[in-house]
């Protein structure tokens, strides 16, 4: 019984999944162009202006996202993406590039009015290519828009695409909105569950939460800072950690509004890390400099005369947040780019043999995406472990406090044998 | 190359959003947590802390109960065994008693005896006399008249005769 429930489960699923990957090859190809398995994974972990939700045949259905756009040639621009129709138009003199980036573009008379705001710096690395001597055409350009005759570079460019700074509320951003709306929810409401009935031990929901809330206060917090200290961290272990776990998560959810990419977006991570940074580098003592201009325990000829050992620390300084940042990009990224490469199969196999061979490939393609949704599962709780475990050490390698007579003892000693 | 390149957007929102979010969060939701976990430690451990004490004040209490009972089991015994010294003791000395007024008893008897034997042989012998010399005087009055000779002999006699 059960076992042939499970089998007819297993029918709806790959019928759906099917039904998604026609919409997708017609969507990804238009009419007959072949599917492209690295624009149709990049299209998925990337960012974008709609959060797109399905397509059927013809038909997008998205969800449509704020622009917000500055730009130093037309100010501040406002408006709902859905006025891009998904790409295929212009608004506000602001378009969408072919890599999803959100440009704006000059022509006509917009183009000639604009080109004496654009610095000569500017024109010049817009119209050649890095590392490239300028043909001769476009050294008589170059010659041309210093010389002001702007009508005439207008004539020959016919269209100019600078790059705004857009602060638009985009798939990712309100993925994290979303995320952090999530967790005030839970913990906000967890506090007050907790206000409300002290003496009640948790139960249900709460229970699930509060292992994993004295874990990170006593085995990553205490454990790596210390009971004296690690109190004033703990916030932040805690924030950092669940925010992580909770869009890890979160970016497990096929459907919206899970399925963004948020922790695989470089920036997000850059951020995290950025926070310990400066809470490590704040909370440093004289010790921990101490300890990386004159490393106890190493050679004195690896710090002078060539100060080997105080540039190799120096650098670690900025190597470990940086490390924690491509640790949790990089690992969440590459579980994305994975479950839609064993995706892409299906649609790789139907293109290339046939709509059989995809319906073929489709079982073994979800057995694997199964099993790595399993494995993602697990490292969405690693990651975010390992960042927090980290952090924790590396605030606590700044904060420890010393035996100073002793640490000074030790190194003299070294000093005198060598 | 896009993919490591941070747009400028999500870094904005992040970074605001983030910090946000650890200051709220931090506020409503960790300190208030945290506190009422600590508190909810610190009087688990209270607890058992009490739980301890009175279970070794009962095994106390346990032990002075046992010990004062060990005292009033010795006290019943030393007074138990005090009356019976005290019984045996007043035994033994009313059978003294008891025995030395016997004696007494005897002993005063036994004088009242010998003084009345005194008396009464005392009594008789005055008795004896007087008889005797009524019956001399009878028997003289018959025999002899009027012969101090005969008188003489009488009353020796008398003298000679074994009263005792």
């Amino acid at each position: 019984m059960s076992q042939k429930s499970k089998t007819r489960f297993m029918g709806v699923l790959l019928a759906v999944l099917s039904l998604f990957s026609a919409g997708q090859a017609q969507a990804s190809g238009g009419s007959s162009e072949p599917f492209v398995p690295g624009d149709f994974i990049f299209d998925h972990i990337g960012d974008a202006h709609e959060w797109h939700i399905l397509t059927w045949g013809e038909t997008h259905v998205s969800l449509p996202l704020p622009v917000i756009a500055y730009s130093e040639y037309s100010g501040l621009h406002v408006f709902m993406s859905s006025h891009f129709h998904h790409g295929h138009e212009s608004h506000d003199g602001l378009g969408l590039r072919e890599d999803g980036k959100l440009v704006e573009v000059f022509e006509g008379q917009e183009l000639v009015e604009v080109l004496p705001r654009v610095g000569p710096e500017l024109f010049r690395s817009m119209v050649t290519t890095e590392g490239q001597e300028p043909d001769a055409a476009t050294v008589e350009l170059i010659a041309s828009f210093e010389a002001g005759e702007y009508e005439k570079v207008a004539a020959q460019v016919s269209s100019f695409e600078i790059l705004p700074y857009d602060f638009s509320i985009t798939k990712n951003v309100l993925a994290l909105f979303v995320s952090i709306g999530l967790m005030m929810w839970l913990f906000i409401g967890m506090a007050r569950r907790y206000q409300a009935a002290p003496d009640k031990a948790p139960t249900g929901f709460w229970n699930l939460l509060e292992p994993l809330v004295l874990f990170i206060r006593d085995d990553i917090g205490e454990a790596s800072i210390g009971k004296a200290k690690s109190h004033k961290y703990v916030y932040f272990l805690l924030t950092v950690f669940f925010f992580i776990f909770i869009n890890n998560l979160l970016g497990l959810v096929p459907i919206i509004p899970g399925g963004a990419n948020v922790t695989g977006n470089i920036a997000v991570p850059l951020v995290l890390a950025l926070f310990t940074f400066v809470i490590t580098t704040f909370s440093s003592n004289k010790h921990y400099w101490m300890h990386i201009i004159n490393t106890p325990g190493v050679p004195w000829w690896l710090k002078f005369p060539i100060p080997l050992m105080p540039v190799v620390e120096i650098m670690g300084v900025f190597i470990k947040p940086f490390v924690l940042m491509i640790r949790l990009f990089a690992n969440i990224t590459a579980g994305h780019i994975v479950l839609l490469g064993f995706f892409g199969l299906i649609f790789i196999f139907g293109d290339k043999f046939g709509p059989g061979a995809g319906y073929g490939v489709a079982p073994v393609s979800v057995a694997f995406t199964v099993f790595l949704y399993f494995l993602k599962f697990l490292v969405a709780f690693i990651q975010a472990y390992v960042f927090t475990l980290l952090s924790a050490l590396y605030i606590g390698m700044a904060s420890e406090e010393h035996e100073h007579h002793g640490e000074h003892e030790h190194g003299e000693n070294l000093a005198h044998t060598h | 190359m896009q993919l490591v390149t941070p747009g400028i957007g999500l870094l904005f929102w992040m970074l605001v959003s983030f910090s946000i979010v650890l200051v709220i969060l931090k506020k409503f939701a960790w300190q208030p947590i945290l506190k009422v976990i600590k508190d909810r430690e610190d009087s688990i451990q209270h607890s058992l802390d009490a739980a301890k004490r009175v279970k070794e004040e009962m095994a106390q209490l346990q032990q002075d109960n046992e010990r004062i009972l060990a005292e009033a089991r010795k006290e019943r015994e030393g007074i138990l065994k005090e009356a019976r010294d005290a019984k045996a003791r007043i035994l033994a000395e009313a059978k003294e008693k008891a025995t030395e007024e016997s004696h007494k008893l005897l002993e005063s008897a036994r004088s009242l005896i010998a003084s009345e034997k005194a008396a009464a042989v005392k009594e008789i012998r005055n008795q004896v006399v007087s008889l005797s010399v009524e019956i001399a005087q009878k028997v003289l009055q018959e025999q002899l008249k009027g012969s101090s000779a005969q008188q003489q002999l009488a009353e020796k006699f008398v003298k000679d005769l074994p009263l005792n």
